[in-house]
């Protein structure tokens, strides 16, 4: 019976290295995947490729390959990762240039590209999901990159490549890709797609299937969560899976962080949409085998769209966010004066009235408008958030949270205030045929 | 939250556990029983209908229950609940990744077994 045993190295853009390497290591892995794009990063991405053509792929590219290609050269193990971003070639000629210089000489690095539509996309193109088109956004698009599936990766496949640079390819297919390779299965067997997509699904988020995102303590404890390992899947011909972790890894593999990660991110679970097929979750079955040991199986499909999703990053202005601290006494009272006193003076003072918003950390912020509030916090912060084109309406509104200082309640301290850059993300559909993914192949 | 609860009611984290994710402007919270009796207990207390009427200025657009009841499950997809998603939000957390403490400190709906 052939095992393939594929794992996880990183679930978003910013994850840990560490367990990743010492997975390669120790994880007789065939492949490995990099999961490190969302929605706004691909966006970012852009913004960072208009300043400088060189940039736009995963910050971190450069240190997870140093760290990785000999790990993955010496354990035989496919590398796949969409952390090329907005700029898979750069990203696939930085690696190439790393490895050589780590002396991996035939090393092959495939740069999958096409996912870029930009010039493809209509401008009157309707948004997927809400009322109105691309025309009615009167802010500069940075970029429009589809959701490329499973079968814009298997040419690399094919051609022996060691590890494999794409931008945005969907996060599922690049489990799918390396199963359906193996197990030669047909990408009109919408069970195999459907069993498939489960077990990339189930591990395109990391840890959050190996105790991340989990841990509630007194009713579900996680074993040395500061050491989780990423997850293994052992995937059979069939497309049936048990998934797990290195033993000796802090973290935990149940049913419950199955069943999780299970419908996360999910509506209907009988209809997940990926460029590869319409996958059925509504049946799976979730069954403990062992010691941080789950089976999954039963995941089934249909038809894959007819269209590919794309999404349309803008340009977002900026973001201000800003906060002070009360403590002891009454603390609830002054930051409240505190929250009063900020929106009368963005109002009259500046004329600042919209995307303004004002909580009391403490006491009343992430449920605020759920409409929750705590009663007996004696230690609060007022933490003020606003978004807009203008730069200088940022910089206005942490000018006056650091003047309650001097000019607000008493006892009021730890002044901090940050601006960020912003994105903007809508979807829109592109019929498949117009998209025409490409592949070159490097040796180092 | 609040006053200590009276009584010491019995809340839906004492019997089951969840996790939220977001897309777009449209949050979906999946809750899970940790036994099988409790499943029907799960699904009388959290209804489509109580949760959009609990928290009406949050969940501003339909919501919507799948069940799995072979895994004691529920999914909750909750449209126009993220005061505009992560591109809008002014929320610390705009993706709402806290929300299935949400339902998960909404109290039991245990009146039925009361009466039994």
């Amino acid at each position: 019976m052939s095992t393939f045993r594929i794992g996880t190295g990183a679930g978003f853009s910013s994850d840990r290295l560490e367990p990743a390497v010492d997975l390669v290591e120790r994880g007789e892995l065939d492949a490995i995947v990099f999961e490190c794009l969302g929605e706004r990063t691909v966006a970012f991405g852009h913004r960072d490729r208009m300043a400088d053509p060189q940039r736009g792929y995963n910050s971190l590219l450069e240190r997870r390959m140093r760290a990785l290609l000999p790990a993955c050269r010496k354990a035989g193990t496919v590398m796949i990762t969409n952390m090329g971003a907005a700029n898979p070639r750069a990203a696939a000629e930085r690696t190439l240039s790393i490895a050589r210089e780590l002396g991996l000489q035939g090393l092959k690095v495939a740069c999958i590209e096409g996912d870029d539509v930009s010039a493809l996309v209509p401008s009157n193109q309707p948004f997927m999901d809400e009322p109105g088109t691309l025309a009615d956004i009167d802010i500069p698009v940075v970029g429009m990159n589809a959701y490329l599936g499973a079968d814009a990766i298997a040419p690399a496949l094919a051609a022996g490549a060691d590890v494999i640079i794409g931008g945005r390819l969907a996060d599922p297919s690049m489990f799918l890709a390396p199963l359906a390779h193996r197990f030669g299965w047909d990408a009109t067997d919408m069970a195999r797609m459907g069993a498939g997509t489960l077990v990339g699904h189930l591990l395109e988020c990391g840890m959050q299937v190996t105790g991340g995102y989990f841990a509630d303590p007194g009713v579900k404890d996680v074993a040395n969560l500061a050491a989780c390992g990423y997850p293994i899947a052992e995937v059979q011909p069939d497309g049936s899976a048990v998934i797990t972790k290195l033993a000796d890894t802090g973290g935990y593999v149940s049913t419950q962080t199955v069943k999780e990660q299970l419908l996360y991110e999910v509506h209907d679970p009988a209809r997940y949409l990926t460029p590869d097929v319409t996958a059925d979750f509504s049946r799976v079955q979730i069954a403990a085998a062992g010691d941080n040991r789950v089976k999954v199986s039963n995941a089934s499909g249909t038809t894959r769209p007819a269209t590919l999703k794309v999404t349309v990053g803008f340009d977002g202005g900026f973001q201000g966010e800003a906060g002070v601290s009360y403590a002891g006494p009454a603390a609830q009272q002054r930051g409240q004066l505190a929250a009063e006193i900020m929106a009368e003076r963005m109002a009259r003072v500046h004329g600042i009235k919209s995307d303004l918003r004002i909580d009391l950390i403490g006491v009343s912020s992430l449920f605020a408008t759920a409409g929750l509030r705590a009663t007996e916090a004696q230690d609060v912060r007022l933490h003020v958030a606003l978004r807009s084109r203008q730069k200088e309406d940022a910089e206005t509104m942490l000018w006056e949270v650091e003047s309650l200082l001097c000019c607000g309640p008493a006892g009021g301290g730890g002044y901090r205030g940050a601006i960020t850059p912003c994105v903007m993300t809508k979807s829109v559909l592109i019929p498949r045929g117009r998209v025409k993914p490409s592949l070159q192949v490097m040796v180092a | 939250m609040n006053a200590p609860r009276r009584n010491e009611r019995r809340i839906v984290r004492d019997i089951a556990h969840a996790r939220a994710g977001d897309k777009g402007n449209t949050s979906n919270v999946n809750v899970w029983a940790y036994e099988p009796k409790d499943y029907e207990l799960l699904k009388r207390t959290l209804t489509a209908e109580r949760i959009k009427r609990t928290f009406p200025h949050l969940i501003r657009g339909q919501v919507t229950r799948y069940e799995l009841p072979h895994l004691n499950g529920l999914n909750f997809v909750m449209q126009d609940a993220l005061e505009g998603g992560v591109n809008a939000s002014l929320n610390l957390d705009s993706h709402g990744k806290s929300f299935s403490y949400l339902l998960l400190g909404l109290e039991l709906d245990e009146q039925d077994a009361d009466r039994s």
